[in-house]
This record gives C-alpha cells, structure tokens and sequence, in this order.
C-alpha cells in the first residue's frame, strides 16, 4: 500500500451535430475533400465576420438540462488568441467567465457502491480549429498541410470537477457522457472521427489529505480505453516520483497511444497567456427564457432512467440493463423487439449474445443492423411459443441476419417448422431404434448415456425440427416400450 | 484647384444632363492630370467605363435608378471588391485578393454606383495622416507640404481634388471626419451598427464604421442611404432598416445645440476657435438655443480609446501569419521563425507598435487595469453623451485642434499623433453618429472643419443640423 489516491479532471470536447458549422453555413459532415468545406468565416478571412448558429446554442441548453445545470441566461463569446497554422485566424472563438452552462452533474456506475456522482462545473460553447497533417502526405519530409474542414465545427467543452479517483472512474464517465451526449442527439460520440475527445488532469495526494497536489495535465486522447490506460499510467508514474522522494511537475503531456506511454509537451513556463476578452463580432448570448422552458421539455428518457426501468419494468439485471442502455439505439432497438415478442428476458438474451456479437464481427453498429427489431421480436417469439427450437432459432437467426429476409419467409422456405406431431415422431424414434439395436440394449442394461447419442440420431433425421422436449419424451418411452 | 463634385451632379446625372460615362471620363482625365496627389492605389478604368454605359443604358431606356446611379464612388482600401485587391496599404496584403463584396459594395452595385478605384491610407487604419500607408504618399490638394489625414487620406483627397464625387471611409477613432477637415470636405461616421462591416477588414471591431466622404452634405446623406441598413452577416449590425434615415430641410428655429466648453481652449488652434464662435452665433441668431454640455470623461478618452483599439487589433491582426495568403517571409528555418520573420517584415512601425501595445493591455496581470479599465471610461463616456442628448439636438465641436499639420512633423513622437484624436474619438467609443464639415480656411489657406454629433441612429437630425450648418458657412464666402 503506497497510501496515495488519485484526482482527476475531465475536459470533454463533444462536437455538437449541428447541420452547419457554429458561425458560418458551411457543412459539418465527415469525410469531405481537404478544404472544400470551408468559406471566407471559417478560412478566417480578413474581413469576414461570425454568426452565432442558435442550433448549437439549442445544442448546450438540452445538454444544461440534461446534466441539472444552471443555463446562464447571458453567457459571453471571447476570444483566446495563440498563433497555430491550423488556427486561421489567430484566436478562437470560445466562452471564458461566462460560460452558458454551469454546474450540474453525471451519476456514473462504479463498481464498489453502484453509482457516483461526479460534478460539472462548466460546459461551454466554441469552435474548433482546423487540422494540421504532419504525416502521409506527398513531400511530408518538407512540409505541412492544413486541412480547414474541421475549422468551425461547433464544440461543447464540458469540465467535470476534480472529482474522479481512478482510471475506472474515469472510463465510466466517458461511457455515461457518452450515452447521455448520444441520446440528446446533440453529438455521435464517435472518437475515431473526432467528435469526442478528451483531456485528463491527473494529480496525487496522500489519503485523507483534503488540498490537491500538482497536475498535470494529459492531452491527444482518441480513444475510452487510451484515457484509461494513459490516466494510469500517470497515476503510476506520479507515485513512483513522489515515492522515490521527487516532486511531481506542472507539465502537459501527449500520450502516444503507440508505444503507451506519455511524453512531455510543454512546461508550465512555456504555458500560453491567452489573453482573452470578449470578442467584439458577437453581442452577448441572451437567452430567451420561453424557449429554455421549451427545450427542457423535449429532453428524451435519458440513460439512467433507461437503465433503471430496464430493470424495475422488465426485471432484467443490471448489467443486462447497462448493456443495452449504453446505445440510445441499440435501447430503442431492443425495445422494439420486446413490443413484438413480449418477453424481455429472453430478447435481451438474444441481442445481447446474438445480435451484438453478429454486428461486432461485422464491425458494425446497430443502425446499420440488418434485421428489423420487428423481425428479431418474431424469432424471439416463435421460439417462445415452442413454434421452433432453440437450435433451429440459431440456424433461423443467421439466415435472418444474411438475408435480411422475415422469419416467417425463411420457415416457409426451408421448412423449419418444428415437429409437434407425437404420432409422427413415435414413428420416426421407433425407426431409429430399429436401426441402433446395440445402443437400445446398452441403455435397457443400464448404460443411460447412450440416451444422448439417440436424440442426435433423431435431430439428425429430422433436421433438427424436432421439438427437444417431446423427444425426450418419447424416446424414454419407446425405450421403455422395448425392456 | 479643380471644382469639386457638389451634389449637383447628382441631379444632373437623374436628369440625364450628364451621362455616367462622360462623367467617369471627367474623373478618369482628372486622375490621370495629378499623379503627384497620390490618392488611389489602383484604378479600375475598364469596369467603371463599362458599369458606367450599362447605366447609361438602363437610364435611357427609363429605368428609374438610385441617386447615385452612374457615380463614381472611391473605396477606401480596406474595403472588399471581389477579384480586386485590397492591400489595407500594407505589405502583407499588397498581393491579396478579395474573395467576396463587401455588404456596401453589394449594396452600392445594386445602387449602380461606379467603382473607380481603390484609395490609399495609413496601414491598417492605424494612423491620422496617411503617412503609414506602406505603398505610396498621398497629398493635402490645398497644400503639397502638408498630410491629408488619416487614416481615410486617399478617399478625403480624392473627393477634395475634385477626382470623384464620392467616396467611402472607414472610421475607428475619426479616420474619416479627421482627413474630411484637413482636405476641406464632409465626412460622416455613422452610428455605431448601422453599416455592415463586413467586408471592411478589421481594426477595432468595437469601434469600426464605414461611412461617406463627398463635397457636400447632401452628396454625403445620399451615399449613407445607400449603404446604411441591416445585414445578417453583422452580428454586431442594428436590427433596423434605412427608412428612418432622410435629409430634412428645416429652420433652425427652436433647435438645441450643445457646446462642449471643456473642449474649448488650450491647444485648439485660434482660427479653429473663431469658427466655432462664428457658427454658434449663426445658429444663435437664427433661433437655435445653444447649450453647454458637459462631457467630463471627454479627458481619458485618448488612452481609454488607445487601449480598446490596440487590443481588439492586437487580436484582428494576429490572422496574418504567412500560413494561408498574403506576405510570408523566406529563409525561417521553422514555425515559430516563420511567423516572427513574416510578421516584423510585413508590418510597418505603426502597425506593429499598436499590436505591442495591444497584446500588452490584454496580458494576464494587465488586463483588468487596462482593457476593463478603459471599457468602464467608455461605458461613463456614453452616460455622458447620453445625458448630453437630453438636453440638446446635436453637439457641435471642432473635429481637430489644428488643420493640416507637414509631413513628418507628427510622426516621431506618436503621441502627439495620437492627440490629434481627440475631438473624434469620443463619438467612435460611445457609438455615436457625427459628421465633419468645412468651415472655412485659415490664415495659411488651409481647411478648417468642424463636426456635429447626435444621440445614436439619430442620423437625421444630424444632416437637418449639418445642412442648416453648411447654409450658414456658405454665405460666409
């Protein structure tokens, strides 16, 4: 026991899914030539002037909601002026002491006592900056690129209180941010392509100590699972420092996802003087207090309550609940399913083992699953009306999966309909024996584990459209029938 | 000195007594006969001979047009014309090329106004003689020993030589009403709001207006008209249109004029002094009442203004880095190098001294003694006037201490540069509308000019005011 604890920060950019940038018309979408999606405001041009988006305004007053957070009815744009080529015009736009969303908070799962709370103290609007290509370009060795699609997007930077204590901690609030960023539509959580990112500061202190120790501070975080292993990775590195009697620095530090470990990017003496003020393009935020009313009543049934009626409305176990709560589509989804099968239990079973294992192969998320949850809901429920087998439900399910065809379409098809007909399978089981004279007499002198080889033989000659219980049934009492 | 364009033109080109291209033709000639006046940067001979016969034609084809249909309106350099250059009168521009119209240009080619060319001014708007233009000199027409003003020189000039009838300003502490009085015609910087900016490059953002510079009042109010009105690409533009504005001719009669006493006194040159006194008393002795007012923060609005201008251009200017367009310097050996190298050679003395001072007044540890300081002096600056405009119509009041000062006398110590301010920059920091206006010449023949102000978006009762003002002068003559 080294007898240290942790405390972390969070600052999570979210790229908010406004249609159009924070100031400007141009497009927000993902994917398109370097530069084309830019014009004389987010090239910065001398000149050109900004316009607040309200959509991305609309975007932080239901996230404000969402988290219990004070909405500042006049919240200020200022500018944070540092010189970057990715930076066209010098500053960006963003909000210093008057954020528009303030306080609040996000319960998180913890494993130890179920849930935490961890505060907000900020959440506020801004722009990003373009892109810098240092890499994999035609004369990289010699140059630069700078791609300005990016430049605008609009961004809700929100900052948690010091209130994390472990790396766990840490990835929990990212999944439950990223959950609840999710189901307000206000941003895809999509790390890979950058609308969501992370910086973490991280200090020590000895157990019960209530003032904070020194931090630092951990950036180029692109996915949950490099925050969690760069958070403790430092944590580590900062109580072998102090164990070994040193003092931690104040730095910044990239973590190279690569080779796991941290680098240092700069001290605090080379820390930026942003010189903020408020910037003279663009009057304060006022608020009109009717349409914050408004937005707090569009807000969706929000992760947690989701996952709590999970479990209180469908009895399912909380990690059950958790699963299929993370993804405001894959919740919506399974619901879906459950209105058409009526049995949650088994549903959540199957698109928890099935469903998801199938998208994972294929990489794919639930959008773009190729089964209707009307389709999976009717599986669920011919194989809970003992219509098919579990087995044959399995074959059914991929068939389903690959072809995207109904599970009705597929039965008629391949004629998976379950055999139900005791005369027809008497007959059938009294083949069989017929056929295993050796293994009847092993089973009449006792040896009952041949029982198992005979049901094969059925299932096989019934291609497994056998219903398993009433095989069972008659082939103990064909057996029987033969002593 | 050649005639200037009064308004009269205007009327004659309605009326179809003139023709568009005889009158670009006029201008053209003129521009060519005094080079040594140094007032555009670039003329546009072709466009504006071809804007100028599809006027023509339109015109006698009996569409009815704009006021200020076929004339030729200069653009202060720092305005965008699509295809054509704006260089700010800066190296680090001088190759740029605007992407787009500025919201007045579009509105002056909806207008059917004539382009002719672009005109020179201090770097950036920073400067009150034009004596920091990087590119070229420009000369007062009534002295060639003295400066124009600035930071507006080559737009005050040209209407002043007689080469256009109208041009465009831009105005931050008094760039444009300051090279108005030196050159001996009207310049009026309108309410803070109601000209778009966009499309001007920025120097104080805060503080910066468009406005027009013409030979008369009348000419000037036609020109406002046309450019004034809401633009929603302005975030900062008012959310009003332009049928408020119009040019009332109306007796002085029962009209309050401020004075502020304050202003009076040392520094102001003698000859100045004495046209206030005369012009009071027109008023006074055609009715008007002439009230004192008092404007007791009128005294820290030079640093105040110095403060909040250098700042916000501290800011404005830092997107010129080498990165994207404009100047880049060769030889840096990396970023960091690129960006010094670029900026100290791009940038003249000017420029660069009121980014320092700028960065320095937003520095942590600073920022609150100088910027919030000097935003607290502004908001007590608009109370002033606020209270002021309570009591009275308009203010009248100098627009410089001195007229046209010699070239060189004023810039090795920017701080008497800086002075020169201090009858406009109060209108500029309380957003207010003010317009300057010839009043005379002083012993040496060199023009006089006074101002009016009035409460914001009032811009109606400040030309009634500046029209009876301009009557009054004229029988002076």
């Amino acid at each position: 026991m080294h007898g240290y604890e942790a405390v972390i920060g969070l600052e999570v950019h979210a790229q908010l899914s406004t249609s159009s940038k924070i100031f400007c018309s141009c497009s927000t979408t993902f994917g398109a030539d370097a530069n084309h999606q830019t014009c004389p405001v987010c090239l910065g041009l001398p000149g050109a002037l900004p316009v607040l988006n309200q959509n991305a305004v609309r975007c932080a007053i239901r996230f404000g909601h969402a988290i219990g957070a004070d909405i500042n009815r006049r919240s200020v744009f200022a500018r944070k002026n540092y010189f970057y080529p990715d930076l066209p015009k010098g500053y960006q736009i963003s909000q210093f002491d008057q954020p528009i969303v303030k306080g609040g908070s996000l319960a998180i799962s913890t494993d130890e006592t179920g849930y935490k709370t961890i505060g907000i103290a900020r959440a506020h609007l801004e722009e990003d900056a373009g892109q810098s290509i240092h890499d994999g370009m035609p004369q990289s060795n010699v140059k630069s690129y700078v791609n300005l699609n990016r430049s605008g997007i609009p961004l809700l930077e929100i900052v948690t209180h010091p209130d994390l204590r472990t790396a766990e901690e840490v990835y929990a609030y990212l999944v439950e941010m990223k959950a609840l960023l999710q189901y307000l539509e206000i941003c895809d959580g999509n790390m890979e392509e950058g609308s969501l990112r992370c910086d973490a500061n991280v200090s020590i202190r000895p157990m019960g100590q209530a003032s904070l120790g020194t931090r630092t501070e951990i950036k180029n975080l692109n996915s949950f699972h490099n925050v969690k292993r760069a958070v403790q990775h430092e944590i580590d590195r900062q109580i072998a420092v102090v164990l070994q009697g040193g003092s931690i620095e104040q730095v910044t530090l990239l973590w190279d996802a690569d080779s796991q470990k941290s680098r240092v990017m700069r001290g605090k003496e080379d820390s930026h003087d942003y010189r903020y003020f408020p910037d003279p393009d663009l009057m304060p935020v006022a608020l009109d207090e009717t349409e914050v009313q408004a937005l707090s009543r569009t807000l969706p049934e929000l992760p947690r309550h989701k996952r709590e009626r999970f479990e209180s409305e469908f009895g399912l176990t909380q990690t059950d609940a958790e699963i299929l709560t993370q993804d405001k589509s894959l919740a919506g989804y399974f619901e879906g399913a459950v209105a058409v099968s009526h049995q949650p239990k088994l549903t959540a079973n199957w698109v928890i083992t099935e469903l998801l294992r199938e998208l994972k192969g294929l990489e794919r998320g639930i959008d773009a699953c190729p089964m209707s949850p009307h389709d999976l809901g009717e599986l669920v429920s011919l194989i809970d009306r003992n219509v098919i087998s579990g087995k044959i439900g399995k074959t059914l399910f991929r068939l389903m999966f690959d072809t995207g065809k109904t599970a009705q379409e597929l039965i008629e098809a391949h004629n998976l309909i379950q055999i139900t007909d005791s005369a027809k399978l008497e007959q059938i089981v009294n083949e069989i024996l017929d056929q295993n004279d050796d293994q009847v007499q092993q089973y009449l002198e006792g040896k009952t584990k041949v029982f198992g080889f005979l049901v094969g033989q059925v299932m096989r000659v019934t291609k497994g459209k056998a219903n398993p219980q009433l095989i069972n049934e008659i082939l103990r009492r064909c057996l029987d029938g033969r002593r | 000195m050649t005639p200037l364009f009064e308004s009269q033109v205007l009327a004659q080109l309605a009326q179809g007594e003139v023709t568009s291209d005889s009158l670009v033709k006029t201008c053209l000639q003129r521009i060519a006969d005094q080079p040594e006046l140094g007032a555009f940067l670039e003329i546009d001979e072709e466009g504006a001979l071809a804007q100028a016969a599809e006027i023509d034609r339109r015109r006698s084809g009996g569409e009815t047009l704009s006021p200020i249909a076929g004339v030729p309106v200069a653009l202060k350099d720092n305005i965008h014309v699509r295809g054509r250059r704006t260089t700010c009168a800066s190296r680090i521009l001088a190759d740029f090329v605007a992407p787009f119209d500025a919201h007045v240009v579009t509105k002056l080619k909806e207008a059917g106004a004539i382009l002719i060319g672009k005109t020179n001014m201090d770097e950036f708007a920073m400067g009150s003689s034009t004596e920091y233009s990087a590119l070229q000199v420009t000369r007062n027409p009534h002295h060639p020993e003295r400066v124009p003003g600035g930071s507006s020189g080559g737009s005050a000039a040209a209407v002043a030589a007689g080469l256009v009838p109208l041009a465009l300003g831009s105005s931050t502490g008094g760039s444009i009403r300051q090279p108005a009085a030196f050159c001996g015609v009207v310049g009026m910087k309108p309410t803070y709001g109601r000209v778009s900016r966009y499309g001007l490059v920025a120097y104080g953002s805060s503080l910066d207006q468009i406005g027009p510079i013409a030979a008369d009042v009348t000419a000037a109010f036609e020109l406002l008209h046309v450019i004034a009105g809401h633009d929603p690409k302005d975030s900062t533009s008012a959310q009003m249109g332009r049928d408020d504005l119009s040019l009332r001719v109306a007796d002085p009669k029962g009209l309050r004029i401020g004075i502020p006493k304050d202003w009076l006194g040392d520094g102001l040159q003698p000859e100045i002094q004495q046209a206030m006194s005369r012009l009071t008393e027109s008023f006074a002795a055609a009715g008007a009442e002439i009230v004192e007012v008092a404007l007791p923060h009128s005294e820290y609005a030079i640093p105040a203004y110095y403060l909040v201008a250098t700042a916000e251009a501290s800011s404005n200017l830092a997107r010129f880095d080498g990165v994207r367009y404009g100047y880049r310097a060769t030889g840096a050996q990396n970023l960091k190098e690129m960006f010094v190298k670029t900026r100290s050679e791009g940038f003249g003395p000017e420029v660069k001294r009121r980014i320092l001072l700028g960065t320095y007044c937003l520095s942590s540890g600073y920022y609150e003694g100088y910027y919030l300081n000097a935003q607290r002096v502004r908001t007590r600056i608009s109370d002033d006037y606020r209270q002021a405009f309570g009591k009275v119509d308009a203010i009248l009041a100098p627009t410089t201490p001195t007229t046209a000062f010699r070239f060189g006398e004023k810039t090795a110590d920017p701080w008497t540069m800086y002075l020169d301010d201090i009858y406009t920059v109060t209108a500029n920091l309380a957003g207010i509308p003010a317009i300057s206006f010839p009043a005379g010449l002083d012993s040496q023949g060199l023009p006089i000019g006074l101002q009016l102000m009035a409460a914001p978006f009032d811009e109606s009762k400040l030309f009634q005011v500046a029209l009876n003002a301009e009557n009054f002068i004229r029988t002076w003559r």
